[in-house]
């Protein structure tokens, strides 16, 4: 997908590519879409390069800003609907498909899992106080297990959404998010 | 207390405030005056940085002060606060962070109307915003009231006024002078400040038991005279049925609110994609987990050390728990140790809760100037004037909430913050969740939902006993409670849903499948995220 987006993508000139980006904002492609260097670093981290890029300082937005309103009202109505489009085409493909089950796949048994944890203990802290204060190990008794069990239970699945989402989606849906953003742009820039 | 306590705390608190107010200055000399830059700080924190923002604007000192109290009385039952507190998190984590992060520009309005009509959706999810946030300030501005009466020994009713309005006026400079930037800041340094004083606390607690946590309970069980029971729940919950229900009620708010309310929202907005939104919720996980592990700690040591009948006859909420178990820690009240640790503990709370309702100020005036100006005024407000409106909006909330804060002076903080949780819930996740996840939720189920949340929060908590009907409550001279419990949470949440989907399948309306596209494409990938 990555090779058959750049020809719109290099047939749009420098302003042209800043007026696309008003629409799908963000500063940071006008400020290095200006450069030289702006395709391959780009795909490699982008992370790393919107955090580095010091975008949302000074002169940046003053300058492409006045600019927008003209490029826009050349195709009024067009646009949206292509872009529509593109976020069907998008939701519709396999790997977005792919990446939202995977979401899916974690989170749901996870939400469902850990919130029943929490209203059982709610409940039984509550509706069976004699069953929570059975000793365990000294002053310990199964109530101060259980809340201990929650503490642990919640770092837990924080480190485990963390580590699933890093292994398992991060770089598809980052690979999506340029698909996407590459076929938006292409689409309007046919058009205007 | 003594005159040394008070001089050495407000040295302290003076100090903090001319660290935030010279943070807010410099901030405030390379302002641009952009939306971006006034609501998302220029979406330039690092995960880090936002994480330890989230952290401070979530520990509020209902918790710092509220659940070691809670717990230095009522031993167990005060920890459940915790577990929830901390157990919330996780709907963040899984369900809005990174989507919210990704849909959305600065409010939670935003999100929604991405999929559906703007105005009647923006108007709904501005008015429930701004009604948790002023709830949640007003708690707030209750507690500073209440704590320098108890800190500072004036418990004069003009030192109480003053305080409010001092603190309400100190925010207000913090917000429409530094926005975002100088807000978040704030937050870091506050969430530094209370996370060294409470570690500085719990290793004293745990060098004075050496490390014997068995014994630190049993010590804690046998000085509240409550024996085992001490240590199992049952204490403050444990009554009739009402009471239970009551906790469950509550429980179920601490839970599902967290993920509602709007300055907590809008701190996703101030990292630079999902991916930094997810860390900073990690990072924060793992600070207020810590920060509660300490405060139970804390709690259980007050118990031990102070003993709650000290603590009760101090405050009878419980409220100085930590600030007199400080005084122990140091030495006593006549040591320069107890002195030097209860003037931090005084000082960091003072500054805990000054952070915490400059958070809320912000979001709330994001709220009505981004979703309620913008909308009622129908038309397009260039950014510049709509970054007025907030300033302008921020002046308007900081003299509303001063002013409920005097009139609620009395009613109890926690009960506060638990309301303003419950209408969180209510009214805000159930249309956050619905946008995010149901590809047919229409407009009129995305209004219902807002409304049916919040119109019954509301109205079950004027007929609870809160606001008539008992000794406590706000008017205990009249009488139209009608709903017995004190946390209308275990009914409006479910009531919020219901009437999201309600609204959905009464309505004509057909689904937008290409928006609906849009909002799933842009949530999970971050493709057009600002």
């Amino acid at each position: 997908m990555q090779s058959s987006n750049d020809p719109p993508r290099g047939a749009g000139g420098g302003p042209e590519c800043a007026a696309d980006h008003r629409a799908v904002p963000g500063r940071a492609y006008v400020e290095t879409g200006q450069g030289a260097g702006y395709d391959g670093p780009r795909y490699d981290d982008p992370w790393y390069d919107a955090l580095a890029s010091g975008w949302g300082e000074s002169a940046g937005p003053a300058s492409p800003e006045p600019t927008v309103p003209p490029m826009r009202r050349k195709a009024p109505a067009e646009p949206p609907r292509a872009a529509a489009d593109v976020y069907l085409e998008v939701q519709r493909s396999e790997a977005f498909q792919e990446v939202r089950s995977r979401y899916r796949r974690f989170v749901v048994p996870a939400v469902a899992g850990f919130f029943l944890w929490y209203v059982a203990y709610v409940v039984a802290a509550t509706s069976a106080p004699a069953l929570m204060a059975r000793p365990v190990a000294g002053a310990v008794n199964v109530a101060m297990v259980a809340g201990l069990g929650q503490f642990l239970t919640t770092f837990l699945l924080t480190w485990a959404y963390a580590r699933h989402a890093r292994l398992r989606r991060d770089r598809a849906a980052l690979e999506l998010r340029w698909d996407t953003q590459e076929l938006t742009r292409g689409v309007r820039g046919g058009a205007s | 207390m003594t005159d040394d306590h008070q001089t050495l705390a407000l040295l302290l608190f003076s100090t903090f405030v001319a660290v935030t107010l010279g943070i807010t200055t410099w901030v405030g000399r390379h302002r641009q005056g952009s939306a971006e830059e006034f609501y998302a700080g220029g979406r330039l924190f690092s995960p880090m940085e936002n994480g330890f923002a989230i952290s401070g604007d979530y520990m509020s000192a209902a918790s710092f002060l509220g659940i070691s109290g809670l717990i230095a009385l009522n031993g167990y039952d005060g920890m459940l606060y915790s577990v929830g507190f901390l157990v919330a998190w996780l709907v963040v984590l899984f369900l809005v962070a990174e989507l919210v992060r990704n849909c959305g520009r600065f409010t939670l309005a935003d999100v929604v109307a991405a999929r559906m009509r703007e105005r009647p959706v923006r108007i709904a999810a501005g008015t429930s915003s701004v009604t948790v946030s002023v709830l949640y300030l007003v708690a707030q501005m209750v507690g500073a009231g209440s704590l320098v009466a108890l800190l500072l020994g004036g418990t004069s009713e003009a030192a109480r006024t003053w305080t409010v309005i001092g603190v309400g006026a100190l925010m207000v400079i913090y917000v429409s002078l530094g926005g975002m930037r100088a807000t978040t800041w704030i937050q870091i340094v506050k969430a530094v400040l209370l996370l060294g004083g409470t570690v500085a606390l719990t290793t004293l607690v745990l060098v004075r038991f050496h490390g014997d946590v068995d014994r630190l309970l049993r010590t804690a069980a046998e000085r509240s005279g409550h024996g085992e029971a001490f240590l199992a729940p049952g204490l403050a919950y444990g009554g009739d049925w009402v009471a239970r229900f009551d906790f469950i009620s509550l429980g179920l708010a601490l839970v599902l609110g967290t993920a509602g309310l709007p300055h907590i929202l809008s701190r996703f907005y101030t990292v630079p994609t999902a991916r930094a939104a997810r860390r900073s919720v990690v990072w924060s996980i793992g600070l207020i987990g810590g920060f509660y592990l300490m405060t139970i700690v804390l709690g259980f040591g007050a118990a031990a050390l102070v003993g709650p009948d000290a603590v009760r006859a101090s405050n009878a909420a419980g409220n100085t728990a930590v600030p007199l178990l400080a005084l122990d820690l140091g030495g006593g009240a006549q040591s320069t140790g107890g002195t030097v640790l209860f003037a931090v503990v005084a000082a960091v709370a003072f500054a805990t809760i000054l952070a915490v309702v400059a958070g809320i100020t912000l979001a709330s005036s994001a709220s009505v100037a981004h979703d309620l100006y913008a909308s009622l005024r129908r038309r397009r407000s260039k950014p510049r004037s709509e970054v007025a409106v907030a300033r302008v909006a921020a002046v308007g909330i900081g003299a509303v909430a001063i002013g409920l804060g005097l009139l609620a002076r009395d009613l109890n903080v926690a009960f506060l913050v638990g309301l303003a949780f419950a209408v969180a819930a209510s009214a805000n996740l159930p249309v956050l969740l619905y946008s995010l996840f149901w590809r047919g939720f229409t407009t009129r189920g995305a209004v219902w939902a807002v409304y049916g949340g919040l119109v019954p929060s509301v109205v079950l908590v004027l007929l609870s006993p809160v606001v008539s009907g008992s000794p406590q409550s706000l008017f205990p001279d009249l009488d139209f409670q009608y709903f017995p419990l004190q946390n209308p949470g275990l009914v409006s949440i479910p009531l919020g849903f219901v009437a999201g989907w309600l609204g959905t399948v009464t309505s004509p309306e057909v689904p937008d499948e290409a928006r609906h596209a849009e909002t799933e494409v842009r949530s999970l990938t971050g493709a057009g995220a600002v």
